[in-house]
């Protein structure tokens, strides 16, 4: 069990492709959420859900990026990775907000309610995609072959 | 007499203060319970979560791909536990 912890995952990252997608889509959501709480809760709203999505975001492209990381060094450091960075992506995202709590667009609801529907709408979102493609694997494009076997 | 009122009136505002010093400890107890335990859950989730999914790529390291791709959602979700806890925190703290 020792060796298989320490075994290295070589190959394209499935997360960042996964956070990626996720942001594609909200780059495409993200202006109707932002008008329809300006809409309620004027330009404090507006900016609230704003800085809701970039961090939701931001959450999601740095657990991505670091379970990318370490899976390419170690399994067991992934694994340390995935729980220890649960912790400090909390951190950063309660620092994030406790940065701006006295600013004077800050309006808490839209704010509170944008970070929940945001994350679970998008994984909702990503996941019919995913459960997709792992029901009907022969829907996915063929891998693109290393450039060292193109020119052979 | 009229020290006897200052002395009844002094008593009276502190009494309003530490209601309301207790009424704000209070509140800010909550807030923190309702933060500390809504990460706790997520944080056992995640920990079991990543454990099989380590236990699965170890075995079948062919699938670490989709694995890897169901673990990272799977992480995400649970997550999603702790982000209303913490909502929840900042709603009754701050709003």
């Amino acid at each position: 069990m020792g060796e298989a912890v320490l075994t290295r995952l070589d190959g394209p990252a499935p997360e960042t492709a996964v956070a990626r997608d996720m942001v594609k889509r909200a780059v495409l959501v993200a202006p109707v959420m932002i008008a329809v709480c300006g809409l309620i809760w004027g330009v404090g709203g507006a900016l609230s859900t704003a800085y809701a999505i970039v961090l939701v975001l931001a959450n999601f492209l740095l657990a991505a990026g670091l379970l990318a990381w370490t899976a390419r060094i170690s399994l067991g450091l992934m694994m340390g990775t995935a729980l220890f960075g649960y912790l400090v992506r909390l951190g950063l995202i309660f620092l994030a907000v406790w940065l701006v709590k006295d600013t004077w667009w800050v309006t808490w609801v839209p704010l509170g309610l944008t970070i929940i529907v945001t994350h679970l709408g998008l994984l909702f979102w990503e996941m019919r995609y995913v459960s997709a493609s792992l029901a009907f694997p022969g829907l996915k494009p063929a891998p693109v072959p290393p450039a060292s076997a193109k020119e052979s | 007499m009229s020290t006897l009122a200052t002395v009844a009136t002094f008593a009276q505002n502190t009494v309003e203060l530490e209601a309301a010093d207790f009424k704000n400890s209070q509140a800010a107890t909550g807030a923190g319970l309702a933060y500390g335990l809504a990460a706790i859950g997520p944080g056992i989730g995640i920990g079991y979560l990543v454990g099989q999914s380590v236990q699965a790529m170890a075995r079948q390291p062919e699938a670490a791909g989709m694995v890897r791709t169901t673990m990272f959602l799977g992480i995400a979700f649970t997550e999603a536990l702790a982000l209303i806890g913490f909502v929840v925190f900042i709603l009754l703290k701050f709003a």
